[in-house]
């Protein structure tokens, strides 16, 4: 008998077997080997006195993950990682812009006059694509070396999988899978970051859900943009003593508002393009360990804030460039940011924001954490005000609240630009490291798309919306 | 019963006994393959990391390890290359991180497979280790957390342990570094076939499946003789395993050893 027969003979043999035991093989085989590895483990393992701290891990267990205080606590850990974050990275924010934007930023200045630079080389080099890595490495670092490693301590002491075994069942009737709650978490930090997480997803239909929607977990790119403008826009429409409770409140409120959308759109793409069953899994909840602080903060560095901040910085050098040259190429008299502003005031308008904000998002597609930055130039360029800035083109930051607040009125500011900004910081496309992230993990041009310009769509309809009841009022 | 107080030298890095090189990621031509199998969340990539000088990321949380992470060491002038393969609780349903630990050991033909387990959640463990056991006949069980388990006043009498199984057992507590050379020459020694294995097989099968199955597995060997796992291909045929059945279609059980 040659090879081939005997293969299909022994094939045929097993189906005809397999006809003959039927269904429970799989069960009775199942059993045999827990038979087995209880038998061996009895005969291992000795266990002396009470299981106590096992106790203390239930216990524990059952009040973080209590229907009654699971979702509160969540929130606290939530509101205690933002706040650290928040307060956290201001003096090392304004040490680093001291240090690159007044210090750096000035010497390259007089050395390229020294040097005898025509203006536009210098003003390309040092105004465009220093300035902005200069200010992504400022903004950026100092909140990312703070969440990561706080993310990471939770991971390490077993929070996690406690969230994800809370938000599993809102995240079944989405239709989605519970592990999200794992990847939207990391969302929180970096959505790029969020989006490779995805992979402890099986199901390729849940998985995408996941990617398609972490965006609309507030990364922290967009924090800065929603504590400004939260605390020069609303915090001001109340009484001094709780302008720092209700700025926060607006910005926890935003986040809030991106977990809830979170859901709404998983719910929506199972019910649409994502149609199909949930599948289960098993989620072990791991015992709580002491985390080791200094390993954590060590591989939270290497491994993710700088992979994080280099990716950013590759990105948003670049744009920085670009920034600066649309603002000092003219066309006929004016430049071509200018040019754009004025195409785009009017649909800009129309859904409470206006050109300007439009143009700085578009420029800053690379990297959300200079948004602000560019609304602010763009502001100064084309608002009829003098004395803040230094040139056409030229990134900054003012130095003081009330400043911000002065220049962004005078360039046709409401309330209701700051809450639509706000809307629009959470509700937009992702940034570019994080749609090329997509595309690697997807291999989509299509779900890529949909990732990137559905949410800019979804923006454009809250912010018309929201507009349009403003305008009532 | 061992004594498991760890030993200051054991863990010392100054150890001049210490033959170990960690390599990092140089893996190409190395003499040993070994694979890194296990229930999640039992500290596989710490392990890992001991072993190869990697930082591979670690986490409280099962299914941090996405697809496999691979690096090198060297131990008695041989190098060999280390796989850390995803936790998985079973070697038989379908998820796809199961199917990469599966294939790996059944068609990665590993010269060890180091299976670690939580010394503290032994019974729940045993289930993936007895499956792991049909498959290869070169394993080193790796007791690992075992400072976990004595917080929680479990300790594992590892010599039944290592008699029961049929392979050796090392008690380990990765993240203090405490078992790692052991282990290290416990897996040298039985790549180098100093160390023989007798694997545990299943026992305890209702008596006329096990019949049937003896017959596959007769079948089985007479087609692949000297094929360590053809029972455990004839349990995976019964089940009605479609990668099983495509890779015998294919002619891939040729025993090439």
């Amino acid at each position: 008998m040659d090879k081939d027969s005997a293969i299909k003979s022994l094939l045929e043999e097993a189906a005809e077997t397999r006809w003959e035991i039927g269904q429970e093989f799989h069960d009775k085989l199942s059993e045999s080997i827990y038979q087995n590895a209880a038998h061996i483990a009895d005969r291992t393992v000795i266990k002396e006195g009470q299981k106590e701290n096992f106790n203390i891990d239930r216990t524990i267990d059952s009040i973080v993950t209590s229907p009654i205080w699971g979702f509160p606590i969540m929130f606290c850990v939530l509101a205690v990682v933002l706040w650290l974050t928040i307060i956290g990275s201001n003096y090392p924010s304004q040490f680093l812009a001291f240090l690159l934007l007044d210090n750096a930023y000035e010497w390259l200045r007089a050395f390229a006059i020294d040097l005898g630079t025509p203006w536009w080389l210098s003003g390309f080099l040092i105004d465009g694509v220093f300035l902005s890595l200069a200010w992504v490495i400022s903004v950026m670092l100092p909140p990312m070396a703070i969440f990561f490693p706080l993310f990471t301590i939770l991971e390490d002491l077993g929070y996690l999988p406690r969230i994800a075994f809370n938000l599993d069942a809102l995240f079944r009737k989405s239709g989605a899978h519970g592990k999200q709650a794992l990847t939207m978490s990391m969302g929180f930090g970096c959505n790029a970051a969020g989006v490779i997480a995805t992979r402890i997803i099986d199901s390729p239909r849940e998985r995408l859900i996941a990617i398609i929607t972490n965006n609309f977990s507030l990364c922290n790119g967009r924090w800065p943009t929603q504590i400004l403008l939260g605390t020069i826009f609303i915090g001001q429409m109340v009484p001094d003593s709780y302008q720092s409770l209700v700025s926060t409140a607006s910005v926890i409120g935003v986040a809030l508002l991106g977990i809830g959308l979170t859901f709404a759109s998983s719910w929506a793409l199972s019910k649409t393009f994502l149609k199909g069953e949930v599948s289960s899994f098993t989620l072990e909840l791991p015992p709580y360990r002491k985390p080791r602080i200094l390993q954590t903060i060590y591989t939270s560095l290497i491994d993710r804030t700088l992979i994080v901040l280099w990716r950013a910085c590759v990105f948003a050098a670049p744009a920085g460039a670009v920034i600066w040259l649309v603002c000092n190429i003219t066309i006929g008299d004016t430049s071509i940011a200018n040019h754009l502003i004025y195409l785009m005031d009017n649909f800009g308008l129309l859904i409470g924001l206006n050109g300007v904000i439009l143009l700085a998002y578009v420029l800053a597609i690379p990297a959300n954490e200079i948004v602000i930055p560019t609304i602010l130039m763009l502001t100064v360029m084309t608002a009829p005000i003098t004395g803040y800035g230094s040139g056409d083109g030229v990134m900054f930051e003012l130095d003081s609240l009330g400043n911000t607040h002065e220049v962004l009125v005078a360039g046709g500011w409401t309330l209701l630009t700051a809450i639509n900004v706000m809307l629009f910081s959470l509700i937009h496309n992702p940034c570019s490291t994080t749609i090329y992230t997509i595309y690697k993990e997807t291999n989509s041009v299509r779900w890529t798309t949909l990732a990137s310009i559905g949410p800019v769509i979804l923006g454009f309809i809250v912010c018309f919306v929201v507009a349009q009841i403003y305008y009532m009022l | 019963m061992q004594n498991n107080t760890p030993s200051a030298c054991d863990s010392c890095a100054h150890n001049p006994n210490t033959s170990l090189k960690r390599l990092g990621v140089e893996v190409e031509n190395t003499d040993y393959v070994i694979a890194l199998a296990g229930n999640p969340n039992t500290g596989k990539s710490t392990v890992f990391n001991s072993l190869t000088g990697l930082k591979q990321h670690t986490g409280n949380w099962p299914g941090k390890t996405v697809g496999r992470a691979e690096g090198g060491f060297m131990f008695n002038d041989n190098s060999y290359k280390i796989i850390d393969l995803p936790g998985t609780y079973s070697l038989m349903s379908t998820s796809e991180d199961e199917e990469i630990a599966r294939n790996f050991i059944l068609f990665g033909k590993p010269d060890v497979t180091i299976i670690v387990v939580d010394a503290g959640r032994l019974e729940r463990n045993l289930n993936l280790v007895l499956q792991i056991l049909e498959i290869t006949d070169k394993a080193v069980l790796c007791l690992n957390l075992i400072d976990e388990a004595k917080r929680h006043n479990i300790s594992v009498d590892e010599r039944t342990l290592s008699k029961d199984l049929g392979i050796p057992v090392v008690a380990t507590s990765a993240i203090r570094n405490v078992g790692i050379q052991e282990l290290l020459k416990t897996v040298d020694d039985v790549a180098k076939g100093k160390i023989k294995c007798t694997p545990h097989r299943i026992k305890n099968v209702p008596k006329e499946i096990d019949k049937k199955v003896s017959k596959i597995q007769a079948s089985i060997e007479s087609l692949y003789p000297g094929l360590p796992n053809a029972r455990w291909i004839a349990f995976r045929l019964l089940d009605g395993d479609e990668d099983i059945i495509k890779a015998i279609e294919e002619g891939e059980f040729i025993n090439d050893k």
